[in-house]
């Protein structure tokens, strides 16, 4: 019915056709084909998003995302086992998912600077984030909070050193702790032999050479290490079994059972690796914490 | 079990999938494109859209086609978005901005799927599944078609008596054949059949792509993402009350159906923000893997094709084995990067988990992210901006190799021949003699043809983070600082002259600037690539092959095989090695 127009019309005319036919074909009755067979038994309650339900039988979340276990003021609640960090929104916002992107030598804070108001300037290094984390684990659970390049106050142990000559040549001049922001103390007294001060926002650190300060923490930290950085979807589900059995005291204590107990909950809810050998073994949280629910129901 | 063995067995799994599946799918890939019944739901969408299938189209009409259909998918896909406020299932959802709509448009039309916007904040479930997954499979089927033509030009033997190599075929039947039915489909009449130069048809590979390849296998593999947990529901968000006593609105989808079409057309735009990390698109460590295979299944299966297409099975195993051992010593590489976890995050975690998944954990988070940069996927089930900085170097490497291994659907094969055909002629060079491949005399329009299609991408990416970092407000867009920070920036330049898609996803794109130029980069770094190498499959099919002699260098053995991923790394470490230089390796490289 096109013969008559040239052949640079029929041939856009072609694709559009064709590409209406995929719409229709690919882009409804694929989709929805696929919408008939999950809702098969078996399928259809995957398909519908995993709900899981709480012991008045109402929805309390999905069993494949996470959920954050802290009160209103965001401090995490004893008595639940806890998530990893999470970057979505304010933690596990499904409608909100993302990672931190934040780089592995992200390691100076920035601060606000009162000059500019109606602004705020501060934003956490990635470095800095994994101490504070570190710190308030291990201050939970009662072990040790510490780690490599983390200073006692839980920030990211960096030095802007400063030298007399360029290329950070010659004698040392000043040296500045990046992420303690002054009246702080600084974490180090002296490096080579020059008094260490804390920052003020003035300091040009980038012109200083960048020195991390590695400390005596432990090359295994007690903290593991999916509790210290954000998960990449904001809302894994899961945590490791180190972090599984590093709460297991702390919950146990807070709901007044055994740790035997809490601990026989926590293997119930393991999973193994996929066919032994894909990904790692995982808890589940939020299936945790129901069944930890459904023992010792909370008091409302 | 330890993590590290249980990485190695992961792969060898995978391995293994590839290998069992490498024989009766690029078999089966064969049959789809020489042979020539067409099945009745064929007929009938070539009688609704009017075109002939049995006409030949010579290379100027079939890039021409492929041009028709990029910019009719182009402009469809901006309408769909701009008019989401007026659609059904948009969740209440408002139009897309035009720079947004377009950068959206060129990055699904593209394959690359690039994704300057956040799924579950942005788009509807209608222009996900109209748009937005039609384009996922469009997309695909436009990279094989191209790649099937392009091997077409090889194969094609002109003259009515083969006077090739003992045991070829006289000449590949299948749509397009030399003196076929007369018209020329939507194509012009000057370019009617009989000539013998005829490389297929472009509308007869991409519905028999769609039909036959993508379709079923997507449907299959749709059903077994479900049954891991991957949700397939229209609903919009639900809001639960959480244990602790909070609201989380729980988000669903089309997503299954998504899902598949997504990995195994190699496009990689996720229904979600967080794409295949979300447990809905991703649920288990063993969906994880299913993923994987998918993403790579058609990359390593289409040698197999070009093989007996060309009537030489050996020439498609030389090509799957440079694939393989490019893209095993990459992924080897990365993971040991990501395990040894080098920098000083990483080592204050001691892992790198930084942006990882817990189900899925650091060897097989490497192993995805090493497929989805050597396929021109860009899926992430992980966040590569906090990768350690020499193995996000290898993921910026991957693609800078131009996604050859495997590489996309369709692109990651043409992109090989291409480097093969550079490949003879270095070594023509070396020994003195007329290079030729697969009995095709490699002369100055051939080289030109190929020089043309690798210079392409990187000129695009590396021109476009030059001016992208001579820009301050673009400079200001960056999340981290210093060498990282144009590490983000060379990525995403790179990612999308690439049509690859993933990002070091810190670094603020969804501005006017970045999602023009990036738009700009995705559509000239997928159309020119596909136009050079249409010419050359053009040029190719206009010649009598010549017959082998003794002086003939064999492309088949593992000297040439070795010579060609040598080529093929060689050219990236010439032409990216500075960037490279100032971006990762000086964040990676220090103590």
């Amino acid at each position: 019915m096109f013969a008559r127009l040239p052949g640079w019309v029929r041939q856009h005319l072609a694709a559009l056709r064709i590409l209406l036919v995929f719409t229709v074909v690919v882009g409804v009755a694929y989709p929805l084909a696929i919408l008939a067979v999950a809702q098969l038994p078996g399928l259809n309650d995957r398909a519908d998003g995993s709900f899981v339900t709480g012991a008045d039988g109402r929805r309390v979340g999905s069993s494949l995302i996470g959920q954050s276990f802290t009160d209103d003021a965001g401090r995490p609640i004893a008595r639940y086992f806890q998530s990893r960090p999470s970057a979505a929104g304010d933690g596990y916002d499904p409608t909100s998912t993302s990672a931190s992107n934040l780089g592995p030598e992200d390691v100076v804070d920035a601060f606000d600077d009162p000059a500019t108001q109606g602004t705020d300037e501060s934003r956490q290094s990635l470095l800095t984030q994994v101490c504070a984390r570190s710190q308030a684990v291990g201050t939970l659970d009662g072990v040790d909070g510490r780690r490599p390049y983390c200073t006692s106050s839980g920030v990211g142990a960096v030095l802007a050193v400063h030298h007399a000559g360029p290329g950070y040549d010659g004698r040392v001049t000043r040296v500045v702790s990046v992420n303690e922001l002054c009246p702080a103390r600084p974490f180090l007294a002296t490096y080579a032999g020059v008094p260490v001060s804390c920052r003020s926002l003035t300091d040009d650190i980038a012109a200083g050479q960048r020195v991390l300060i590695r400390g005596d923490a432990p090359a295994h930290p007690a903290v593991p290490a999916d509790a210290v950085t954000a998960s990449a979807s904001g809302l894994d589900p899961q945590i490791s079994t180190a972090y599984a059995d590093l709460q297991v005291n702390r919950v146990a204590r807070a709901r007044g059972l055994s740790a035997d107990r809490v601990a026989a909950l926590v293997r119930d809810h393991t999973t193994g690796r996929s066919l032994g050998i894909l990904g790692e073994p995982v808890v589940n949280v939020l299936g945790l914490n129901r069944a930890l629910d459904a023992l010792t129901p909370a008091r409302r | 079990m330890s993590t590290s063995v249980a990485g190695v067995l992961a792969v060898a799994l995978l391995v293994a999938a590839l290998w069992v599946t490498y024989r009766p799918f690029g078999d089966h890939l064969y049959r789809v494109f020489t042979t020539e019944r067409h099945l009745r739901v064929e007929r009938a969408i070539y009688r609704l859209t009017g075109v002939n299938p049995d006409a030949g189209q010579r290379w100027g009409v079939y890039a021409r086609s492929v041009l028709a259909f990029s910019l009719v998918s182009v402009l469809l896909l901006y309408l769909l978005q701009r008019i989401q406020g007026h659609l059904p299932l948009n969740l209440g959802f408002d139009a897309v901005g035009p720079a947004l709509a377009w950068n959206t448009a060129v990055s699904f039309t593209t394959n690359t799927d690039w994704q300057a916007y956040s799924g579950e904040a942005t788009m509807g479930h209608l222009v996900q599944m109209t748009g937005l997954a039609v384009q996922n499979f469009a997309s695909a089927a436009v990279g094989i078609a191209v790649a099937v033509a392009v091997v077409r030009g090889f194969a094609r033997r002109r003259s009515p008596v083969a006077s090739g190599r003992p045991g070829r075929p006289g000449r590949p039947g299948g749509p397009g054949r030399p003196g076929g039915a007369e018209g020329q489909g939507a194509g012009s009449r000057d370019d009617l059949v009989g000539t013998g130069d005829e490389i297929g048809n472009f509308w007869v590979d991409l519905t028999r792509t769609v039909v036959r390849i993508l379709l079923p296998v997507c449907v299959l593999a749709a059903i077994v993402l479900i049954a891991g947990g991957a949700i397939q529901n229209l609903h919009g968000n639900r809001v639960v009350s959480t244990l602790a006593g909070g609201h989380q609105a729980i988000t669903g989808g089309p997503v299954a159906s998504q899902e598949a079409i997504k990995d195994f057309g190699t496009n990689g735009g996720g229904f979600y923000n967080v794409n295949s990390a979300h447990p809905f698109e991703n649920p288990t460590s063993w969906t994880n893997l299913v993923e994987i295979y998918l993403l790579l299944a058609i990359g390593f299966s289409l040698p197999r094709t070009f093989g007996r297409m060309v009537g030489d099975r050996r020439q498609g195993l030389a090509i799957v084995a440079v694939m393989a051992v490019l893209a095993l010593g990459s992924f080897a590489v990365n993971a040991a990067f990501q395990t040894a976890h080098h920098g000083t995050v990483p080592v204050a975690v001691g892992a790198a988990t930084e942006g990882t998944e817990t189900r899925f954990g650091v060897p097989d988070s490497a192993l995805f992210a090493s497929g989805t940069t050597l396929t021109s996927t860009g899926s992430v089930n992980s966040f590569h901006d906090s990768y350690t900085s020499l193995g996000g170097a290898t993921l910026l490497f991957n693609m800078m190799l131009g996604e050859v291994a495997p590489g996309g659907t369709g692109s990651g094969l043409y992109g090989m021949l291409v480097l093969a055909v550079v490949t003879v002629f270095v070594a023509g060079l070396m020994i003195g003699r007329t290079p030729e491949y697969l009995g095709k005399k490699i002369g100055s329009r051939e080289i030109k043809f190929a020089s043309l299609y690798f210079l392409t991408s990187p000129a695009i990416a590396l021109l476009g983070t030059g001016i992208a970092m001579g820009l301050p407000g673009e400079r200001a867009g960056m999340l981290n600082s210093g060498p990282h920070g144009l590490s983000e920036v060379l990525y995403a330049f790179t990612s999308a002259a690439n049509n690859n898609g993933s990002a070091f996803a810190g670094i603020t794109v969804n501005t006017t600037w970045y999602n023009t130029a990036l738009g700009l980069a995705m559509l000239f770094g997928r159309l020119l690539p596909m136009l050079f190498v249409l010419g050359m499959a053009g040029s190719l099919a206009r010649q009598h092959p010549v017959p082998v002699t003794a002086g003939t260098l064999p492309t088949h053995r593992p000297q040439f095989a070795g010579m060609l991923g040598a080529i093929a790394v060689i050219i990236v470490a010439l032409t990216f090695f500075p960037a490279l230089a100032l971006g990762p390796l000086a964040e990676g490289i220090h103590r």
